[in-house]
C-alpha cells in the first residue's frame, strides 16, 4: 500500500492502511521549479531508519502527508501539493546526519504569511518519531512568494535618509540596569548617551510596562531626552521604544503614542511577540513612517543546538519577510561569539538584494530578494572601544554597533562614554577610507585617537586591549 | 573626571579634529574609488532636520581626481564663508546618498572652532 496509488490513477481505488512515505515523497529525479519553496533540513534519523525513508517522512509531514491513507486523498491532486525530498547529502564528519533538500509547491502557502509558512514547514514534523533530531538550516524563498510580502517598513537607505547618517555604522546603547529605573531617571540616562554622540539608545527587551516604570511615562521622558539632545548636538537622535505588549491592540496603542511624540523608531520582539503581531506592526510602521527595530529574545532556544531546531539564518529571512528595519545578529567578537563566516552569511541575507549559494557561509540556496528593502544588522553584547576596528571591518557601514556596558560603564559617565565610542568609530571609518588596514592597524588607530580624545583615553584605560583574532573556529 | 561640554556636531567625521585639506582629499579619493558622485552643498544653519542644503553648482559627475572637487570646495568657501559646507556622495547604482561630511563652518578660515 502506498500513496503512489493516488497519483492521478483514479481507477486504482481506495485501499486503507499505514503510509509508506518513501514511495511518494522521495523523488530524487525531481527538478525543483523556480516557484518552489526549498528547504534544507539537517536530519538525524533514529538508528536503523534509512535516510531516504526519513527524508520522505519529513517532506510528507511538513506538507500534505498524514500517517495513514484517507479516502479524501482521492478527491485531490496530490502531485500538485506534496512536498518532495529531491536530494540527500551525508554531512561530512557525522556518521548519521544528512542534509535533506525538500521542495514545496507554492500553492501550499498563504500569500504574505510567515506564520503560515512556519506552521507548515516547522510544525509537527519536528516531533516525528522516526527522527532523532531535525534542524531547518535554510530556506529558498522564491521571488513569486517574496513579492507577496511587504518586508521591512523602510529599509537601510530610507533609514539613512530619514535620520541623516551616511558613510558609517550607527551607534547604539541599551540602557541599564535593564529593570528597576524610574521613567525620569531612565530618560536622563538616555539623554546623556545621546548628547555624547550616540545615534540611538534602546529599551531592554524585558522593559515593557512594569510597575516601576509604565510605558507611557517612559515614552514621555525619553521623548524629552531625544528632543533636547537633538537640539543641543544638531544631530538626529532616536530611542528604540519597546512596544512589545500582551495584545496586538496594546502594542498598536503604544506605537501610535510613539508616533504622536514624533519618535523616529519603535521596537518589537519578533519571536516572543510572534510573527503575526510583528507583521501587523511592520505594516503600521510603513504606513506611519516609523522605523522598526527588532529584538530576538528566545532565538537561542530555537537556534542554538547544532542538530535540532531552526538556524538563525532562517529566522532572519523570516524577519525580512515579516518586516523590520534592524535586527540583532551577534557581534562575532564580543561576549557572545558566533562563527564569522556563518554570521556574515546571514548578514548578507538580511542586507543584500541577491545572495549566491555558498555552503562555506551556511548559505544553502541562492536567494533573490527582488528589491525587498534590506535590514540593518545590529551587533550588540559585550563590546567596547577596543573592538571597534574589528566591528567596522566585519560589519561595514550598514550596521548598528551597540555598546551597552561599553558606554554606561565609562568611568566618567554616559556622555563621555558615548563620545569615546563615537570618536573610536569615526577614527576607524576615517582610517578605513584612507586605505589603512583595520585588522592589522586597529590598535594603532585607537591609540592615535586617544592622543586627542581624553574620553577615549579613559575608556581605553578601563577596558583592556584585545587581540584582533579574526580566525574563529569555523563550525559550519 | 571631566564633564562633556555641550557642542554642536555635524554627523559623520565631526567628532574628529577638523579635517585638513589633505585629509579631506583622502576622503574624496575614497568616494571616487567607490564610484560615488561627489557634490558640494552649503547652508546658513545646521539644524538636524534640514535635509536639504543648497547645492554648489551641480554634482561633479565627471570628476576623476580629487583636485577638481577640492577646487570646488575652496570656491564655495570663498563665496559662502559664512555658511556650513559639506561634501556628499551619491551612489547611482544603489540610487541613494552614501557619504556626507562637513568641510567648513561659518567664520572659520581653517575649520577651527572645534574643541580638539
Amino acid at each position: 500500500m502506498s500513496y503512489s496509488q493516488t497519483q492521478s490513477k483514479s481507477g486504482a481505488g481506495y485501499d486503507a492502511g499505514v503510509q509508506d512515505y518513501r514511495l511518494t515523497y522521495y523523488a530524487p529525479d525531481y527538478t525543483p521549479r523556480d516557484t518552489d519553496i526549498l528547504a534544507a533540513f539537517r536530519m538525524t534519523p533514529q538508528p536503523g531508519v534509512p535516510p531516504e525513508e526519513c527524508a520522505a517522512a519529513v517532506a510528507a509531514e511538513s506538507s500534505t502527508g498524514t500517517w495513514t491513507t484517507v479516502w479524501t486523498d482521492l478527491l485531490t491532486d496530490m502531485d500538485r501539493y506534496r512536498g518532495r525530498c529531491y536530494d540527500i547529502e551525508p554531512v561530512p564528519g557525522e556518521d548519521n546526519q544528512y542534509i535533506a533538500y525538500v521542495a514545496y509547491p507554492l500553492d501550499l502557502f498563504e500569500e504574505g504569511s510567515v506564520t503560515n509558512l512556519l506552521t507548515s514547514l516547522v510544525g509537527n514534523v519536528f516531533g516525528f518519531k522516526a527522527l532523532r533530531a531535525l534542524r531547518l538550516e535554510d530556506l529558498r524563498i522564491p521571488v513569486a512568494y517574496v513579492k507577496t510580502f511587504q518586508g521591512p517598513p523602510h529599509g537601510i537607505q530610507v533609514e539613512r535618509d530619514r535620520i541623516n547618517k551616511y558613510g558609517r555604522p550607527m551607534l547604539g546603547c541599551t540602557i541599564k540596569p535593564k529593570l528597576g529605573l524610574s521613567a525620569k531617571n531612565y530618560g536622563r540616562a538616555v539623554y546623556e548617551c545621546l548628547r555624547g554622540g550616540l545615534d540611538f539608545t534602546k529599551d531592554d527587551e524585558n522593559i515593557n510596562s512594569q510597575p516601576f516604570q509604565r510605558w507611557r511615562d517612559r515614552f514621555l521622558f525619553v521623548a524629552d531626552a531625544i528632543h533636547k539632545s537633538q537640539a543641543e548636538t544638531g544631530e538626529i537622535k532616536g530611542h528604540y521604544l519597546n512596544v512589545t505588549a500582551a495584545t496586538c491592540e496594546e502594542m498598536m496603542k503604544r506605537a501610535a503614542y510613539a508616533k504622536e511624540l514624533e519618535m523616529p523608531i519603535v521596537m518589537h520582539d519578533f519571536l516572543t511577540g510572534g510573527f503575526t503581531a510583528n507583521t501587523t506592526l511592520a505594516h503600521w510602521c510603513r504606513d506611519n513612517g516609523v522605523l522598526l527595530h527588532i529584538h530576538r529574545a528566545m532565538h537561542a532556544v530555537i537556534d542554538r543546538q547544532k542538530n535540532h531546531g531552526i538556524h538563525f539564518r532562517v529566522l532572519a529571512k523570516c524577519l525580512r519577510l515579516s518586516g523590520g528595519d534592524h535586527i540583532h545578529t551577534g557581534t562575532v567578537v564580543g561576549k557572545l561569539e558566533g562563527d564569522r563566516a556563518g554570521t556574515l552569511g546571514f548578514v548578507d541575507l538580511l542586507r543584500e538584494n541577491y545572495v549566491e549559494q555558498d555552503k562555506s557561509r551556511g548559505v544553502y540556496f541562492t536567494q533573490d530578494w527582488a528589491s525587498m528593502p534590506g535590514v540593518m544588522a545590529v551587533a550588540s553584547g559585550g563590546i567596547h572601544v577596543w573592538h571597534m576596528p574589528a566591528l567596522v571591518e566585519i560589519f561595514g557601514d550598514d550596521s548598528v554597533l551597540q555598546f551597552g556596558g561599553g558606554t554606561l560603564g565609562h568611568p566618567w559617565g554616559n556622555a563621555p562614554g558615548a563620545t569615546a565610542n563615537r570618536v573610536a568609530l569615526e577614527a576607524c571609518v576615517q582610517a578605513r577610507n584612507e586605505g589603512r588596514n583595520l585588522a592589522r592597524e586597529g590598535g594603532d588607530i585607537i591609540r592615535e585617537a586617544c592622543q586627542w580624545s581624553p574620553e577615549l583615553a579613559a575608556a581605553c584605560e578601563l577596558w583592556k586591549e584585545i587581540k584582533f583574532e579574526f580566525d574563529t573556529v569555523d563550525t559550519i | 573626571m571631566k564633564t562633556l561640554p555641550k557642542e554642536r556636531r555635524y554627523e559623520t567625521l565631526s567628532y574628529l579634529p577638523p579635517l585638513t585639506d589633505q585629509q579631506i582629499e583622502k576622503q574624496l579619493n575614497y568616494c571616487l574609488q567607490m564610484g560615488y558622485i561627489p557634490a558640494v552643498e552649503f547652508n546658513e544653519t545646521s539644524e538636524p532636520e534640514a535635509y536639504y542644503w543648497t547645492m554648489w553648482k551641480l554634482p561633479l559627475f565627471g570628476a576623476n581626481n580629487t583636485r577638481a572637487v577640492l577646487d570646488e570646495i575652496q570656491a564655495c568657501r570663498s563665496e559662502y564663508g559664512n555658511c556650513f559646507i559639506r561634501v556628499v556622495g551619491f551612489d547611482n547604482v544603489k540610487q541613494c546618498q552614501a557619504v556626507s561630511f562637513i568641510v567648513h563652518k561659518p567664520g572659520s578660515k581653517n575649520n577651527s572652532g572645534y574643541r580638539y
